[in-house]
Order: C-alpha cells, then sequence, then structure tokens
C-alpha cells in the first residue's frame, strides 16, 4: 500500500466515523403537534354521502367541476361535478364503501359507508419535507399545510412523498399547478372556516381547535351504542346540534397516531382499511429520511472532511502525472 | 500517452439517422411544453415519475458515471496506468449528466421556478432532492472544467490558459470525485420518503450504499463496453489488456453489495417475497441473475481476458444496475388506489431523442477534439 491511498483511508475514515457516530443525536423525532393547532374532525356515522362538502370546498377554493364520459354518455354533460376521485380540481372527496348487500350503512359486512378524503395536514408532513423549493410549509402555529405556486418548481417529490395520496398536479396544462386542500386557511385568516365544515348539514364533518376536536372524538368513543347523543353541526363548540343515535364505532381515532399524527380525524363504524385509508407507522416518513441524510452529511462535516482526503490524494497523483510524462 | 481527434467525417449514415430521432424527440419536447406533460406522457397522480426521472436520470447518471469510477481509480488509488481510459470516460460522463439537466427541465412542470431550488429563501436542504439538485448541477460544471483542456490543447494560443487550468485542475478531480459519492448514492435515499409505496424488495435504509455502489461498478462496466465498443465500431485496436484488469474489479465491489441487499433482506424478513411469483418478484430475480453474471464471469481470470465474455459481462452489469433503478422506481413502485403506469411511445421517443442527440455530441467529439487515446503504430 502506497503513501496516498493511506492517507486517503486515513481520511475517508475519519469521515465516516464523523457520519455514523452520535447517531442518537442526530436523529430527527417526528414533529409534534403545533401550538395552536386547528383541524377537522370527521364522522363517518353522520355522513349521509351528499357531497354538499365538496360544493363547499370548489366555491370557496374556486375550483371547477370535472366531467365525465358517463355523463357525456347520458346526455347531462356539465349539469353538475361529477370527479371520480380527489384530482387537480378536487381538493375534498366523498367516496364510498360497499359489501355485498349493501343493505345497511356503517356495517362491514354486507353494508356500506361513505369516507372524506382530503389532506391530513400531517403533524410532520412528508411533503414537506421532500419539497426542494420549501412550497408545500406547514404553519408552525395553526399548522395547516399551504402551497406556493410561486416557489414549486413541479418536480412532483410530494407526490412521491405523500402516503395518502393527497397533492394532484395539473398534467393537462402548459403552466401547471399542485393542487391540495390548504384547510381553507384564506377564509380561517378572516374568522371563517373551512367551506366543507361550513356546507356539511349533518355534523359529519365539523371545524375546530385540534385538542377539542380530540376531546369531542375521545368522548364519541366512550358513547353506548344505541344512546341518543346531540352531535354539534359546522364546529366543534357550536349551539347548533342534531340529535340522533350513536352508532357502534371502530376503537380507533384515524389520524391520531398515523404518520406522526395529523390535524385532520376521523371516526368510522367500518375498519379504516375498509375505507381506504393506509395503515400507516407512528413515525413519520420525513423523519426517517431526515435522519438517514442528517447522519450522513453531519451538517457537510462529513463532506468537507471526504473533501480533503480527495485534494490531498488528488494533488499529489496529478503533480506524479506530470512529473511522469 | 496522448490523446488524438479521430477526425473523418461527420454527417455518415448512422449520423443522419440519429439525427431522424433526434428531431422526432425534439417535435414532442415541443408538444410537451405547449399541451402540458400529460399530452405525451403516461404520468399520473400516482406515478408522478416515470421514464424521464427514471432512465434520464436516475439511470442516465449512473450509466454516465465512468468518469467518476475511473478518476476513483486513478487519483485516490493512484492506478495512473488506467490514466489513457479516462478522457473519454469523462466526456461520455459529460453528456450524460448535462442531459440529464436538460431532462429535469422537460419533466418538471414549472421549470421557470428550478431555480428555488438553490435560492437562500426557498432552498430546503431538509429534501434529498435538494441534495441532489445541488451535487449534480455542481458536478455538471466541474466535468466541463475537467474536460475543457481538449478545447484548447495543440492551440498555440490557448498555452497559457492550459497551463493554469493544468494547475488547479486537482482540485476539480477531488471535487469531480466527492460530488457522484453524495449525489449517486442520495438517488437512492429519494426513495425512502416514499416508504410503503416501494415494495419490500427495494425499500431499505441502505438504499444509498446500495445505489453508490452500483454506480461504481455500472460506471466500470460502461467504460469496458464503450472501449470495446468503439474499437469495433470506430476500427480502433482493442484495449482488452487494460479493460479486463479494470473489469477485474467489478466482481469485488459487487459481492460487497450483494452482502448488504441480501444481508437486509434477511434481516427484514423480506426475502420471502420472492416467491409472490408476480411481477415483482421475477424482475427481482432477472435483476439479481443479471448481477450474478458478471461476478461469476469476471472472477475467472481466463474469461476476462476474452473480448466477447468481457462484453458480455459489461452488458449484464450495465442492465443489472438499470433495472435495479427501474425496479426500486417503478416496477416495485405501487402508490395504490388503483394508479397504473406504462410510458406512452410519445414518452418514450423524447427519451430516445435525447440519447440519440446524445450519442451525436459524443461521436462529433472525437472526431473533431483529442478526446481517444492515440493509437500506437510502431507495435
Ligand atoms: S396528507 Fe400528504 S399532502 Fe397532506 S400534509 Fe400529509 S403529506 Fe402533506
Ligand atoms: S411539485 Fe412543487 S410542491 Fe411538490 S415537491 Fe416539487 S416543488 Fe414542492
Amino acid at each position: 500500500m502506497n503513501l496516498q491511498r493511506r492517507d486517503f483511508f486515513k481520511v475517508l475514515s475519519a469521515g465516516v466515523i464523523t457520519a455514523t457516530t452520535s447517531r442518537s443525536a442526530q436523529a430527527r423525532p417526528t414533529f409534534k403537534q403545533p401550538p395552536d393547532a386547528v383541524g377537522l374532525l370527521y364522522d363517518a356515522t353522520l355522513c349521509i354521502g351528499c357531497k354538499a362538502c365538496e360544493v363547499g370546498c370548489k366555491t370557496r377554493n374556486e375550483k371547477p367541476n370535472v366531467h365525465s364520459e358517463i355523463e357525456e354518455y347520458f346526455g347531462v354533460s356539465g349539469v353538475w361535478d361529477d370527479s371520480r376521485d380527489l384530482d387537480s380540481a378536487t381538493m375534498n372527496k366523498i367516496k364510498v364503501y360497499k359489501n355485498g348487500t349493501a343493505a345497511v350503512k356503517d356495517r362491514e359486512i354486507d353494508g356500506f359507508s361513505f369516507v372524506k378524503r382530503a389532506c391530513m395536514h400531517c403533524f410532520d408532513p412528508d411533503c414537506q419535507s421532500a419539497c426542494p423549493t420549501s412550497a408545500l410549509i406547514k404553519d408552525p402555529v395553526k399548522g395547516y399545510v399551504t402551497y406556493d405556486k410561486d416557489a414549486c418548481c413541479g418536480c412532483r417529490y410530494c407526490q412521491v412523498a405523500c402516503q395518502y395520496l393527497i397533492p394532484k398536479f395539473e398534467y393537462h396544462k402548459a403552466l401547471p399547478e399542485l393542487v391540495k386542500c390548504e384547510m381553507c386557511n384564506h377564509i380561517l385568516e378572516e374568522g371563517g372556516i373551512t367551506g366543507c365544515a361550513e356546507w356539511c348539514p349533518t355534523g359529519a364533518t365539523i371545524y375546530g381547535k385540534l385538542d377539542d376536536l380530540m376531546a369531542e372524538a375521545r368522548k364519541r368513543l366512550e358513547l353506548k351504542p344505541g344512546d341518543r347523543y346531540s352531535f354539534s353541526v359546522h364546529t366543534v363548540d357550536s349551539d347548533e346540534k342534531k340529535s340522533r343515535p350513536v352508532e357502534k364505532y371502530i376503537d380507533h381515532i384515524y389520524g391520531e397516531k398515523e404518520g406522526g399524527g395529523a390535524q385532520y380525524i376521523m371516526l368510522s363504524a367500518v375498519p379504516f382499511q375498509k375505507l381506504g385509508l393506509p395503515e400507516m407507522p407512528e413515525t413519520s416518513g420525513a423523519s426517517k429520511s431526515e435522519t438517514l441524510q442528517h447522519t450522513l452529511y453531519k451538517g457537510l462535516i462529513g463532506p468537507i472532511i471526504l473533501l480533503g482526503g480527495m485534494v490531498v490524494a488528488t494533488y499529489r497523483s496529478t503533480k506524479k502525472h506530470q512529473t511522469d510524462e | 500517452m496522448e490523446s488524438k481527434p479521430l477526425g473523418g467525417k461527420i454527417f455518415t449514415k448512422p449520423f443522419k439517422i440519429l439525427m431522424v430521432f433526434g428531431i422526432i424527440g425534439v417535435i414532442l419536447i415541443l408538444k410537451r411544453y405547449f399541451l402540458g406533460l400529460g399530452s405525451v406522457s403516461n404520468l399520473n397522480d400516482g406515478y408522478p415519475w416515470g421514464m424521464w426521472i427514471v432512465y434520464d436520470v436516475v439511470t442516465g447518471t449512473a450509466i454516465a458515471c465512468g468518469g467518476y469510477a475511473m478518476a476513483m481509480l486513478i487519483y485516490i488509488f493512484n492506478k495512473g496506468e488506467y490514466h489513457p481510459l479516462i478522457r473519454s470516460a469523462l466526456m461520455a460522463g459529460m453528456f450524460g449528466y448535462t442531459l440529464a439537466g436538460v431532462s429535469i427541465y422537460i419533466d418538471t412542470g414549472r421549470w421557470w421556478n428550478l431555480q428555488n431550488i438553490f435560492l437562500p429563501g426557498t432552498a430546503n436542504p431538509n429534501s434529498i432532492m435538494f441534495e441532489v439538485a445541488v451535487c449534480v448541477a455542481l458536478y455538471v460544471a466541474v466535468m466541463w472544467i475537467e474536460f475543457s483542456p481538449a478545447f484548447f490543447e495543440g492551440k498555440e494560443q490557448h498555452k497559457g490558459k492550459l497551463k493554469l487550468l493544468n494547475k488547479v485542475m486537482f482540485f476539480f478531480i477531488a471535487l469531480g470525485i466527492l460530488l457522484p459519492t453524495l449525489h449517486q448514492s442520495s438517488l437512492g435515499s429519494l426513495m425512502i420518503i416514499a416508504g410503503q409505496k416501494v415494495s419490500p424488495l427495494w425499500q431499505t435504509n441502505w438504499l444509498p450504499l446500495l445505489y453508490l455502489i452500483t454506480a461504481i461498478t455500472m460506471g466500470y462496466a460502461i467504460v469496458v463496453f464503450e472501449s470495446l465498443f468503439s474499437s469495433i465500431g470506430l476500427k480502433r485496436p482493442l484495449e482488452t489488456s487494460m479493460l479486463s484488469k479494470l473489469a477485474g474489479v467489478i466482481p469485488k465491489l459487487l459481492i460487497v453489495y450483494f452482502v448488504f441487499r441480501f444481508g437486509d433482506l434477511i434481516y427484514r424478513g423480506a426475502l420471502g417475497h420472492i416467491f409472490d411469483i408476480d411481477l415483482k418478484s421475477f424482475m427481482f430475480i432477472l435483476e439479481n441473475l443479471l448481477y450474478i453474471y458478471p461476478v461469476v464471469i469476471l472472477f475467472s481470470a481466463a474469461k476476462r481476458k476474452n473480448p466477447k465474455y468481457l462484453f458480455l459481462s459489461a452488458v449484464s452489469m450495465l442492465l443489472a444496475g438499470v433495472l435495479y433503478r427501474f425496479n426500486t422506481y417503478l416496477v416495485g413502485f405501487n402508490p395504490g388506489n388503483g394508479y397504473v403506469y406504462f410510458p406512452s411511445f410519445s414518452e418514450i421517443m423524447i427519451t430516445v431523442g435525447i440519447i440519440a442527440i446524445e450519442i451525436m455530441a459524443y461521436l462529433v467529439f472525437v472526431k473533431t477534439l483529442p478526446v481517444l487515446p492515440q493509437v500506437k503504430h510502431a507495435q
């Protein structure tokens, strides 16, 4: 082994050691709930599938209706919104679960249920971690995840990263934008509430402080199925109530722990995976990805040491080549 | 050893055929700019990355690692005897990376905002994409600098510039080794945040290491491939002895790769998915057979010296690396919710057009600039 090589390995191992030691100190934990978090609670047992929330969402966010071939076939094209799923004009979508005869609502076997899909406003959004231009930012106080089209370069890494398939992209426009639910923050800032919660007539979707929503969700899980309960409509602390019998909930608040936690939480009588929601670990992908990257890079110390070693080695060997010639 | 321009006619028949593909590609690219990404591609909300990112960027830059892999051998491990191979390897790498950069401008929907990745107000150092973008952009610049003496050599009026360049070159060479080490591994790390969308056969925290090792072995394989190919295509003598020695590095690195790849699969208990008997398990097996072939062949000194086996194992190595990348990013990637993806004809033709332009540039450069080692007639 010649001199350069030995030196190089010395430097290399120094780099590797800095890069791999004190792993715990560098580990980036999953972010927690923001101090003044607001959110939405969706209770599938209250949802009647009327899609008023979709109308509210499109109205508040000025998104056009989507029309399908089915409409065209029946000659009713352009009459109503017929989006089939979340798409670049639809940030909020009511979907349906059906099984067997689909006779009874809120039953897994031979029953059906609705589910409202939209951005989860994760505590530690994978989309935010992925976005190279900081176009997706979680509000540090209220916690909604917003999009800035003037920053976005359209790389769509956020789409790769988001486990809930929320960010949608305008693939058919020359100057496309990314589209995702931003929790109507433009209306929240003026003291209003989100379009979906405002339009929802049954109280299936309610808006409020996340702590209050979580307390309400926990309370509902404690209720006895069949008893009557007064469900608040539009907001968690609303005076407008609707009384109805309680269904048998699945004992789980979806969004409480998923991916480290989220600000859109859900209750249902049908298992959440059946509704098409992913089973998620309790830590975020963002924390995993950033821990790895920060471990390898150590705030650039690793790469700088490595570069130093390489400069020394190449300097010596280019010198040698020049004198050889 | 001196490098020399090859000379000869540029507008040969193959060149004209390449031009046709290049022009088709350019027309389709124009269509994309006026009518959107969806007008030429099958990219969708479930599969936001397709052919262009996976081939042109992730795979293309790995194939372009020849210059990097050679520089590491020559300057870090001080194997000066390989010096004649470096310039053409470097040049091929330079084109590969430059065109990956061009592809980014085709693939990104809001390309006019790309500089935001680098600007202090918007840059996000937590994003793996940030790291990839910075390193790739720097490396493209570094490669053009490393290659620039070829423009000045043998020209009296540029003697001063050349001397200055050669003085500081060691720094750029060092950077040119550091940067690919960083971003080739990060091209693997990119998929970690995709989490459960990537099949357990490919999703692992070891992605950065596995991507780095295979990028380097692909680098050596492409040098072997290119040298043998241009020997035949451009009617030059075979450099077999040097190439077989070089190819001997590949199996050693691949053994390290296999230890981590399969060690990790076993540790995570994911190896059982090989027997799922679906497209994924089939592609996994194919990918690994392609890796095993060069290991088996290149360990044998006798076979290594045979140009035919040398060529076949280089091709196998390259295909293995290509498949590994396609598998991680596409075959093993399932967003769920019924999304499907297969590249459209136009999408493929854009990639083909880009490759055609790359080969055309390669031919022009070797014919007009001192790139390939001079042939010694006196033997
Ligand atoms: S659900 Fe997806 S888009 Fe919404 S905050 Fe989480 S990662 Fe981002
Ligand atoms: S598409 Fe836009 S918002 Fe999404 S990651 Fe890329 S730059 Fe960020």
